[in-house]
């Protein structure tokens, strides 16, 4: 069942990117980044329970938030055009 | 049911890999340099899963926390200097493919002689007293109850200092290179032609 799933979330893995090279607007792009490490996530917890390593769900929570970290990143960098200004500070008061 | 493991994990390091072969490619080719950035990172964290097949989950950590992560929002603050499409490119740049092409080659040479993945003849399969000192000694010895975070600061300690320094010290260059640049202060009238002074000095 595990391996089902594995090779499961390996299709959608290459399905989202196809989106992420193709993708004509950088929305597109940043969406399927996004969930694109959502399956590298879910395919680290899989993998684990697949080989008999369940600690690997920890790692995966790891790899959740450092996706997350990037995401916000990027989008602090589209919205303000800058990562270290703080203009955005005292447009926001 | 080993043999089906071995096989699993071939068949998903594969996959992965080709991934990473398209990726490159990806960013090779794409003009826009936001969305070169963001696939870079994706790059790193498939990397780091690929790691962690292998079950080196240490160097896997650090390369999702420093590649996926920090270095994506450096090159974001790198790409606030400079505009987001790249610039059409009027030399051929064949010396520099050639140089790279040299550079892999002989890395690759320098792989010949290290022992295949999951060779059973390796200096470190070939003396099983070594790594079951590691495992059943590491606890008394140095008091962490991690095997891999006990090799990694204590007995490897100073290694892991020197990659620390290089990783802080790459850190603070980029933050000095960065941040020395100040946004430039609304002028406010109360202020003393003292205060004044003081403000224009620290903004440059």
């Amino acid at each position: 069942m595990y391996l089902a799933l594995v090779i499961a979330v390996l299709v959608a893995l290459v399905l989202v990117l196809t989106r992420a090279l193709l993708g004509p607007t950088i929305y597109d792009r940043m969406l399927s980044v996004n969930s694109a490490g959502t399956k590298v996530v879910i395919l680290i917890a899989a993998y684990g329970f697949l080989t008999g390593r369940p600690d690997f769900v920890d790692i995966s929570l790891l790899y959740a938030l450092i996706n997350y970290i990037t995401t916000i990143a990027v989008l602090k960098f589209f919205e303000y055009g800058d990562l270290g200004s703080g203009a955005y500070q005292e447009d926001d008061i | 049911m080993f043999e089906d493991i071995a096989a699993i994990e071939h068949f998903v390091v594969m996959i992965l890999l080709t991934v990473l072969i398209v990726l490159t490619l990806g960013i090779i080719y794409l003009k826009d340099l936001l969305a070169a950035v963001i696939l870079s990172g994706l790059y790193s964290l498939v990397s780091a899963a690929i790691f962690v097949a292998m079950d080196a989950v240490d160097v896997a950590f650090t390369e999702a926390a420093v590649g996926a992560g920090i270095s994506t929002i450096i090159l974001l603050g790198a790409l606030s200097f400079t505009k987001r499409e790249q610039k059409p490119q009027k030399h051929n740049n064949l010396p520099a493919l050639i140089i790279v092409c040299m550079t892999g080659a002989l890395l690759i040479y320098g792989t010949l002689d290290m022992p295949s993945y999951g060779d059973g003849k390796s200096p470190a399969n070939s003396n099983p007293q070594l790594a079951q000192h590691y495992l059943q000694k590491s606890p008394d010895e140095t008091g962490v109850p991690n095997v891999v975070t006990s090799v990694l600061a204590s007995y490897r300690g100073y290694d892991t200092l020197g990659e620390t320094a290089v990783v802080f010290t790459a850190a603070i260059g980029v933050l000095s290179l960065l941040g020395l640049r100040r946004r430039r202060r609304q002028e406010d009238p109360n202020l003393t032609p003292r205060q004044r002074r003081r403000q224009q000095s620290e903004d440059t």
